[in-house]
């Protein structure tokens, strides 16, 4: 190895704990005083309290499968809407209610984009960086909503900024995806605007909502 | 004028109610095809030649044809995660004509013999899965979804599957993992979905432009449909364009047109003053192809001929004043995010992609680098379970082998920025670039 490289602090880009390994707890012995790890929901009754219209909520959506399992994804996504992040709590919850072990839905729920699993603001805001937006400007833009957030107060609690990959609306670049609504094509300033609309709950710039985007083929309609 | 199969009232004010969509002429097609034996409708589907829309460009109705036949359960799937950079055909097609989709889908299996179908359509669309789960619940109530179809034998359950970002998840395999509710991990083919897909039955697994195309296909016979666009690529398609152009959208063309029509004469090509640098025919993952390209045929095989492919008709143009390295660097971050990481190639090599990019662009990098570069590339092509190494491999590899000399006075530039020293005599031609603009001083 390149003696220089050596020098690189370990920690660099990578989040380590103090004795350097990525993994926590290597070179602790186990703890066997702890009890056994429990499945919840195993014998049939639910070991954490869930929410009764989560509970409805995931239910309705396994009942759509031939197998259970499929309703992961919306069932996690609906534990979000509830908890505001794929907490473990949210995560123990829908266990419990799909009969399914937390382990196998944190590993699905980490693979996604759409499923955080570190708590983010309120409102999600993420901003397209593809090729085809960034050809349009999309770095610049992504950065001066970072900036606008970042500047206030409530900026970290409110709002949860993002690049994503294509959001598959190139076609009004540079744009960004608010609360699940479309905007674009964005400039610089818009950016106050479209903090306020969100803010103050008001549809997110209007003008500019992919929904009212009439085909681009003039030929179109004949 | 190019005749107009799925855009010929997209912008009808609610289409995508059932009460305009019938006016007209809705479901038409579907009452048509359930008079017909399935066999027969099957015999269409062949007859048109249509190619799959999503990337792969297999033909329809050789994929419907592999299902075994028999009583066990079989399973269509719709492929709406649309995630390859720089396609948006099918979220206008979801959102302004959602049953056409929905109409297509149960021709569909009914040639078939599905019985049940899932839309997989990717998490961030919510507006378009609303719009689907609203057409959806109105044609169940109308008797187009579900038991007896219009007094026939015919039942099908459909259910309109969100998926929660994961471009990989567009990957078929990956696809069927992910409706089985796991991480979207592709599987080891074959066995192919046709014989063993979801939850381990004959799966048929079509995008949504494929799906929406069949009620065209019925209404005017394959025969018919196979006279327009060219002989191995039938039909029309539609075609997203995007990136530095002027009018950026969704066109339908007839297959086999000249690439410069779309380019310059629909999407009114770059900027005044701007010329094509280089264009990606079919998404990001295609090769690129540059200016001196634009005058072949825009159909599968004359792009597979000029070393690229029409993919899922999506073109991303650029033009002069982007730098390539810059554009280089960021497709292949994007694939570096998206790798599921099962297989090395392309876990490893998306990363020391991305790794070498850096530095080509810190001033750390040599000529050789280049060379070692494209070599990874290589190796990823074809060693995966799936494509999305070699969608990095494809287009990385492209643009070393057309823009070398850009790349190499990159590499000089950046070392003659950042650590000093003379200007290489020889990167003389960077002046040149720098000039122009294509290079940062």
């Amino acid at each position: 190895m390149n003696p220089s490289r050596q020098s690189v602090p370990m920690d660099k880009g990578v989040p380590r704990f103090e004795h350097g390994s990525r993994v926590p707890g290597w070179d602790t012995p186990a703890d066997l005083d702890k009890d056994p790890a429990t499945i919840p929901g195993v014998d049939g009754t639910p070991s954490v309290p869930v929410p009764v219209e989560l509970r409805a909520e995931i239910e309705a959506h396994m009942a759509l499968y031939p197998e259970t399992r499929s309703a992961t994804l919306p069932a996690l996504e609906a534990a979000q809407r509830v908890h505001g992040w794929c907490s473990p709590e949210a995560i123990e919850q829908v266990a419990c209610v799909m009969r399914l072990t937390p382990a196998d839905l944190a590993a699905v729920a980490t693979f996604y984009d759409m499923l955080d699993t570190e708590p983010v603001g309120r409102h999600s805001v993420y901003v397209c960086t593809n090729i085809s937006c960034s050809l349009c400007g999309a770095d610049a833009l992504l950065a001066a909503i970072e900036d606008a957030v970042g500047e206030a107060a409530d900026g970290k609690a409110e709002f949860n900024v993002r690049s994503f990959e294509c959001l598959g609306a190139c076609d009004i670049a540079p744009m960004a995806s608010v609360d699940g609504v479309y905007v674009g094509p964005l400039s610089i300033e818009d950016v106050p605007a479209l903090l306020d609309d969100v803010r103050e709950g008001r549809p997110v710039l209007p003008d500019k909502q992919l929904a009212k985007r009439v085909c681009a083929d003039a030929e179109a309609n004949g | 004028m190019s005749e107009k199969l799925l855009f010929k009232d997209i912008d009808e004010p609610n289409l995508n109610t059932l009460s305009v969509y019938e006016a007209r002429g809705g479901y038409d097609a579907l009452r048509k095809a359930l008079q017909m034996s399935p066999e027969d409708v099957l015999k269409e589907l062949e007859a048109s030649a249509i190619r799959g829309r999503g990337g792969a460009g297999f033909a329809m109705g050789k994929k419907v044809s592999f299902l075994p036949k028999g009583t066990m359960d079989k399973y269509l799937v719709c492929n709406a995660d649309e995630s390859e950079p720089g396609t948006f055909k099918d979220r206008e097609l979801m959102q302004k004509s959602p049953h056409m989709l929905l109409e297509g889908i149960v021709i569909a299996s009914y040639a078939a013999g599905t019985n049940r179908s899932f839309i997989y359509i990717r998490g961030e669309y919510v507006l378009q899965a609303d719009i689907l789960d609203a057409a959806l619940r109105e044609a169940r109530e109308a008797g187009f979804v579900g038991e007896e179809i219009l007094g026939s034998e015919h039942s099908l359950s459909l259910v309109v599957h969100r998926g929660a970002g994961a471009y990989i998840c567009g990957e078929e395999t990956g696809l069927l993992d992910s409706l089985e509710g796991k991480r979207g991990n592709p599987r080891l083919k074959p066995p192919f979905p046709a014989v063993q897909g979801l939850y381990q039955g004959p799966t048929l697994i079509n995008n949504v432009e494929t799906l929406a195309t069949v009620p065209a296909i019925m209404r005017m016979g394959g025969a018919e449909y196979a006279k327009l666009g060219v002989e191995t690529s039938t039909g029309t398609k539609l075609v997203s364009i995007s990136g530095q152009v002027q009018r950026p959208g969704n066109y339908e063309i007839e297959l086999g047109v000249p690439s410069r029509e779309i380019v310059y004469d629909l999407a009114g090509g770059p900027a005044e003053g701007r010329e094509v640098k280089c264009w990606f025919p079919g998404g990001s993952s295609a090769p690129v192809l540059t200016a001196e390209d634009l005058d072949v045929p825009y159909d599968f095989d004359s792009l597979a001929k000029a070393g690229s492919m029409l993919g899922s008709g999506a073109i991303i143009v650029v033009d002069d004043s982007t730098p390539i390295v810059e554009l280089a660097m960021k497709l292949a971050k994007f694939y570096r995010h998206e790798s599921c990481g099962k297989c090395t190639p392309c876990r490893e090599g998306t990363n020391w992609t991305v790794k070498m990019l850096e530095r080509i662009d810190s001033g750390e990098a040599t000529p050789m680098d280049l060379d070692i570069m494209a070599s990874v590339q290589e190796h990823i092509i074809g060693n995966c379970l799936c494509v999305l190494g070699d969608a990095m491999a494809m287009p990385i590899g492209s643009m070393i082998a057309k823009f070398r000399p850009e790349f190499e006075a990159h590499i000089e530039a950046a070392r003659a920025r950042n650590y000093g020293g003379p200007a290489d005599p020889a990167a003389a031609s960077d002046l040149a670039l720098v000039a122009q603009g294509v290079l940062d001083a």
